[in-house]
């Protein structure tokens, strides 16, 4: 296992691995996404308050999801980087902060086009979800900001982990602030205790959007480590002798 | 979708846009930084 594992965090076999991974995410990812996206626009039914507007949450979910998650990826890795020095643990890191940023993004402007037509506003700063999960938008920010800032590589991928294990306490916040505050938002849906709280039909395309967008996000992390395990390592020899072979790439 | 039809297709096209959009920045920035390295070997392999 142990082996596996040092094996797995050699750039150059994680560099052919994840070319050959991408797309086996990638293709369910596609496939999962487009059964969600047709069944949660045309046949899940109408919900008898929010009407059509809660077809958001098809979207809206599946980013907030990945917001967290893909910043838990970035401290867990920032994480494992600092503690046994693995240089590819740093790379997944670097290479998972701008797609963390999109989601908690596309999190943000989906549930505020939600929120208009739902709350008749837009924007709610006395709300802890939405609070919190902007915040998580600018600790994005600042760890990319962070390690742009800082020339030397290793210098960088010290001091932007210690932010990520720091702003770990703000993605607890967002997770638990719908239970802990009193919220416009709504609670848990999926995680209740005694199961989701929705229609069947409503559910499986939202689990099918929620797997679909994590399949994805799995095919798009594997290549930006790839490209930068790629930039990293770009002076050793196995780089260049992969780049001066036949077959390239 | 009635009234709610510019809030749920908007949601649906942004998200749309911003995923194309990440996959199209992955594929460029690993263009750009082989073609990067590929310049640089060339030129060190033509001073030896």
């Amino acid at each position: 296992m142990w082996k596996w594992f040092h094996k797995l965090a050699s750039p150059p076999h994680f560099y052919r691995l994840a070319a050959l991974f991408s797309p086996w995410f990638a293709v369910p990812g596609i496939l999962l996404i487009a059964y969600g996206v047709y069944a949660g626009l045309f046949l899940a039914p109408m919900d008898y308050q929010q009407g059509d507007a809660f077809r958001i949450i098809y979207v809206h979910v599946p980013s907030a999801y990945l917001s967290m998650m893909a910043y838990m990826i970035m401290a867990i890795s920032g994480g494992i980087g600092l503690i046994w020095r693995m240089k590819l643990a740093h790379a997944v890191a670097a290479a998972a902060a701008p797609l963390g940023a999109s989601f908690t993004f596309l999190a943000l402007v989906t549930g505020s086009i939600w929120g208009r037509p739902m709350w008749g506003t837009w924007w709610e700063w006395g709300d802890p979800r939405l609070t919190s999960e902007l915040i998580l938008l600018f600790l994005y920010f600042g760890y990319m900001a962070l390690r742009g800032a800082i020339d030397d590589t290793a210098k960088a991928d010290k001091a932007s982990a210690v932010l990520a294990l720091v702003g770990v306490v703000n993605v607890v916040i967002v997770h638990f602030s719908v239970e802990w505050w009193s919220s416009l938002h709504q609670g848990q849906t999926l995680l209740k205790e005694g199961g989701p709280a929705m229609d069947p039909g409503m559910l499986y395309p939202l689990l099918a959007m929620i797997l679909g967008f994590t399949f994805l996000f799995g095919s798009l992390l594997l290549r930006r480590v790839r490209t930068e395990v790629l930039f990293r390592e770009r002076r050793t020899r196995w780089v260049r002798e992969m780049i001066m072979s036949p077959e390239g790439h | 979708m009635g009234s709610y039809g510019i809030y749920v297709w908007s949601c649906f096209a942004l998200t749309a846009l911003v995923v194309i959009a990440a996959d199209w920045r992955a594929r460029l920035r690993h263009k750009r930084v082989y073609r990067d390295i590929e310049v640089r070997i060339k030129a060190l392999e033509e001073k030896q």
